[in-house]
């Protein structure tokens, strides 16, 4: 019996030793097994793939699929997601791992050119840049061109604005239409607002009437923005981000600022959601694909990105994320239409005809500019008042304790004497 | 007076109980809504197991609580070991209260240290993907050594030290005498040491959330990740699920081992 | 005396070379966070800056004392209830106690918004039989709810242990020389718990105090107490500092009042082990 015990806890010890070289040999192992076989790695937001759920079409693997019969060369594509630019730009920039394609927002984008992060497309392999609209070729966040006139380092992928989403049984239709109905104290208690500094800066600075407010190099006009946040706290039921689904579809709040393409996925599950883009002007944002300096695989990565602006995948990302495309086969698609205005009526419009709104882009902000805002943030959700009552409530609790504490400290004092 | 204090206990457990168990109804609600139940169905069950992610996050949280624990009790008991027979009160004193720390500490504390140390160790190497298994590894292995001691530490005190004096009399060598004589007499003790560390490390979320990466996810990570986002009704049936898992645990521990103590008592 | 050998000597030394690099080192590198600046000069700017979240502490800290209250108040007579039942009920009583301090905290909390949500399941049900919503999630009210909802367990486990650990022959004795009901309450019974009492408050201080996914969903991210502060601070490499410091505020706090605390009792290991005692 003992022998067991002892060999047991002999053997464990060996085996928990052996688990991380293990795991190591394990990763290692796949890769020579692989040697043919070449893989892509992709880096993407989360659900923002067309993956096979659910129906749709794993573009990924139809990619593998593709480039196998067009190059007679296996892929396999490793695709892993983040939830922000910046852990995104965390990753890249450490230099640790080395991704093929990642699909950065505009600002980011224009960051990560400036500190020489991703590389410049060779789009003798991406023939399918034809199919992106000019107005998305001439991106400011991008400003170099080659001589196509197409942007030198990035091809958009799906873009998106922010406009408000309300439901019709709560709010009242002559409130909407500007970002007021964020700051209605009608609606006190219904109201969410992003939980991210520069999106809820942003709503604040649009509803401000001038769309070039949210990239403002002025310390004043932030500030301005952040009394205009303090005035809408008491108001607001909270700050959040894609909890804003739930609480839109289930009818826990009115009124939130989200983007379009998530309207439409909110509006499936509740059809009591309606949606508009303020009058004053909003924020439009692109993501668009690149190549980190770094790739390994940059021909494949270009094959693609070309890949992905054809029309069979293309349009299944479109429909998968309900954002926006700046691709033209996709917005001509008759299937794609139907698809959209099916969902909602007027589904397709509510995306594409938006020329009528004043929008800006965030653009990169200088480090002093950015600590600025999560200083100013700070003072945002630090921003707490204690009411009386809790004041109140606690010198109570207190006061019972010291007297508590006195009342036994004499008793023992007392006992002590005897 | 009896009638009331039923009642009392009644209405607590029931308030108690009730957010758990419309997680559980509303888990087999066909048509994922929370405000009405339209139909029983188990699609949201079919939807988990179909989740590649959730099943990853399971066996992630498995692997790390069986070996954070194994290593917490192999440290904390050979500790307990070496500290039952230290000599120097002074040391004594000051390992307990260090070894302590994070029994004491708000998780959260704990988690920030242990992030900063590894940041630092990873600037030091110059390495942005250091988190991950190792780290959850080293985090949940120390904030499982003190429940590990705290279980070990009183066998070495009912132990009788002549026993092992006697073993090495007899010829053993003192690691010999440890084998064969006082770690059996201190396996009860290990055992709910390894428990206690295995369940410990299966149920945090705070330690983990601040030295985990996105490439280790384990289960309340994955929790948390989804609460954060669209919740779908999955969701509920995976909670439900591990309520259920955990209630046939409680079950079997208390019930069955109340049987075998009164046998014990029997004989 | 035989000499002490070396495998005996060297037992302990993974567990303190463990304990000095993973324990003590990474609160020494709470220290150095919260009392150098940028540029890993000594300065006190960080500490200084706390001044802005006077608030937020005095929110946590009340939160935390009410939550609390609460849970002494509604724990202290249900774990005296529960140990005036049959050997049998208690036990499943236990059971039932221990279910949700099992349960993951995350799971229950978001339950519990998910039921108390304005459209939620109890809204709607208050909505359909012709009343008004009643608005929870976001508001004071939700997190204390959250917090006595998710600790009270914690307050009733350890005070049920001391309440059965409790010599009946005491009870009988206070009856036979003449105290009623109430006068073997409070004489006999309170003094006796007084250490399940301790570790119960601890047990619900300690994490009400520290918690941010409970104001998270049940603040709905407007209310920030210590917890939810320090999780943002980190959230961002140049904030690492004060983040640091809050830390070490928050620690001292409560290191402080479990000190305190532990002058009126002298076990406190014993609540903490509570929480697992199932495998007792």
């Amino acid at each position: 019996m003992k022998k067991i015990i002892s060999t047991f806890l002999f053997v464990t010890l060996i085996c928990m030793l052996c688990v991380p070289l293990t795991s190591c040999e394990s990763k290692k192992e796949s890769k020579t097994e692989n040697s043919e076989v070449t893989t892509l790695y992709v880096y993407n937001w989360g659900e923002y793939i067309s993956d096979g759920s659910e129906g749709t079409l794993d573009v990924n693997t139809m990619f593998e699929e593709w480039y196998f019969e067009t190059y007679g060369q296996k892929i396999k594509v490793n695709y892993s997601t983040y939830s922000s630019n910046e852990s995104m730009y965390a990753k890249i920039s450490s230099g640790s791992v080395n991704y093929d394609v990642i699909v950065p927002s505009d600002y980011m984008i224009e960051r990560m050119i400036k500190e020489d992060l991703i590389a410049p497309l060779d789009y003798d392999n991406i023939p399918n840049a034809q199919n992106i609209l000019p107005e998305f070729q001439n991106a400011e966040y991008d400003p170099d061109k080659n001589a196509d006139g197409y942007n030198d380092y990035s091809v958009p992928y799906l873009y998106g604005m922010i406009g408000i989403i309300y439901n019709t049984t709560m709010v009242d239709e002559a409130d909407t239409g500007s970002w007021d109905l964020m700051w209605n104290e009608k609606y006190a208690g219904n109201i969410l607002q992003f939980n991210n500094s520069r999106d809820a800066f942003g709503s604040a600075q649009y509803s401000m009437g001038d769309v070039n407010l949210v990239n403002s190099d002025s310390e004043e006009d932030w500030r301005r923005a952040l009394e205009k946040l303090k005035e809408q706290k008491p108001i607001l039921q909270g700050y959040v981000m894609d909890e804003i689904y739930n609480k839109m579809e289930n009818g826990s709040a009115a009124i939130a600022a989200y983007y379009a393409g998530d309207f439409m996925a909110m509006y499936e599950n509740n059809n009591d959601l309606e949606f508009f883009y303020p009058e004053e002007g909003t924020n439009l944002y692109v993501d668009a694909m690149c190549i980190p300096k770094s790739s390994q695989n940059k021909l494949i990565a270009e094959r693609y990105i070309n890949y992905m602006l054809s029309e069979e995948p293309a349009v299944a990302n479109a429909e998968y994320t309900y954002y926006a495309s700046p691709n033209r086969v996709v917005r001509d698609n008759e299937e794609y239409i139907e698809y959209m205005n099916e969902i909602k009526e007027g589904g397709y419009d509510l995306m594409y005809d938006t020329d009528a709104i004043p929008t800006s882009s965030y653009r990169n902000l200088s480090g002093e500019k950015l600590l600025l805002i999560n200083t100013l943030w700070e003072e945002l959700k630090s921003d707490i008042t204690v009411s009386a009552g809790i004041y109140v409530l606690c010198g109570v609790i207190i006061g019972t304790l010291v007297c508590l504490g006195i009342f036994f400290a004499v008793r023992k004092k007392k006992r002590n004497i005897y | 007076m009896k009638f009331l204090s039923k009642f009392y206990i009644a209405i607590i457990f029931a308030l108690l109980y009730l957010p758990i168990a419309v997680l559980i109804i509303f888990s087999f609600n066909e048509s994922g809504s929370l405000s009405e139940f339209s139909g029983f169905s188990v699609a949201w069950y079919k939807e988990l197991f179909a989740d590649e992610e959730a099943f990853t996050s399971l066996m992630n949280s498995l692997i790390l609580a069986v070996s954070s624990a194994a290593i917490a009790t192999i440290i904390g008991t050979f500790g307990a070991l070496g500290l039952h027979r230290m000599r120097s009160r002074y040391i004594k004193g000051a390992v307990n209260s260090v070894t302590n720390i994070p029994m004491m500490n708000p998780d959260i504390v704990t988690g920030v240290s242990m992030m900063l140390l590894f940041v630092a160790v990873a600037t030091l190497i110059k390495s942005q993907s250091f988190f991950g298994f190792g780290t959850m590894l080293v985090a949940h292995v120390t904030f499982s050594i003190p429940y590990v001691m705290l279980s070990v530490m009183p066998r070495f005190k009912q132990l009788d030290k002549s026993l092992s004096e006697a073993a090495q009399d007899l010829g053993c060598t003192p690691a010999k005498a440890f084998f064969k004589v006082e770690l059996p007499e201190i396996i009860p003790g290990i055992i709910s040491g390894l428990m206690l560390g295995f369940t410990m490390s299966l149920d945090d979320f705070v330690i983990s959330h601040f030295v985990s990466s996105p490439d280790f996810q384990t289960l309340p990570l994955y929790v948390y990740n989804q609460t954060a986002h669209n919740v779908k009704f999955s969701m509920y049936a995976l909670s439900s699920l591990i309520v259920a898992v955990i209630l046939v645990i409680l079950i079997a521990v208390n019930f069955a081992g109340g049987k075998k103590r009164r046998e014990v008592a029997k004989k | 005396m035989r000499n002490k050998s070396f495998f005996q000597k060297a037992a302990a030394v993974p567990h303190i070379v463990w304990v000095i690099m993973f324990i003590a080192a990474p609160m020494l590198f709470v220290l150095y966070f919260a009392l150098t600046d940028a540029q890993g000069q000594f300065s006190l700017s960080n500490i200084a800056e706390l001044s802005k979240y006077g608030n937020v502490f005095v929110l946590s800290i009340a939160f935390a004392l009410i939550a609390t209250t609460i849970c002494l108040a509604i724990g202290y007579p249900l774990a005296y209830f529960m140990s005036r039942q049959s050997e049998r009920a208690q036990k499943i009583l236990m059971v039932l106690v221990m279910l949700p301090m099992w349960c993951n905290l995350l799971i229950r909390t978001y339950a519990l918004m998910a039921l108390l949500d304005n459209g939620g399941l109890l809204n709607s049900l208050l909505v359909r039989i012709g009343l008004d919503k009643v608005s929870v999630v976001g508001t004071n009210f939700g997190v204390i709810l959250g917090m006595v909802y998710d600790f009270l367990p914690y307050m009733v486990l350890p005070i049920f242990t001391s309440m059965t650990k409790l010599d009946k022959r005491y009870i009988e004795a206070s009856h036979d020389l003449g105290c009623n009901n109430w006068q073997t309450m409070t004489k006999v019974i309170m003094p006796l718990t007084v250490s399940g009492v301790i570790s119960g408050i601890t047990m619900v201080f300690v994490p009400s105090i520290s918690t941010f996914y409970i104001s998270q969903k049940l603040g709905a991210g407007k209310i920030d107490l210590v917890g939810d502060t320090i999780e943002r601070l980190f959230q961002n490499t140049s904030t690492y500092g004060v983040g640091a410091a809050m830390s070490l505020i928050m620690m001292i706090l409560i290191l402080l009042s479990i000190g305190i605390m532990n002058r009126f009792s002298d076990d406190s290991d014993e609540g903490r082990m509570a929480k697992r005692g199932g495998l007792k």
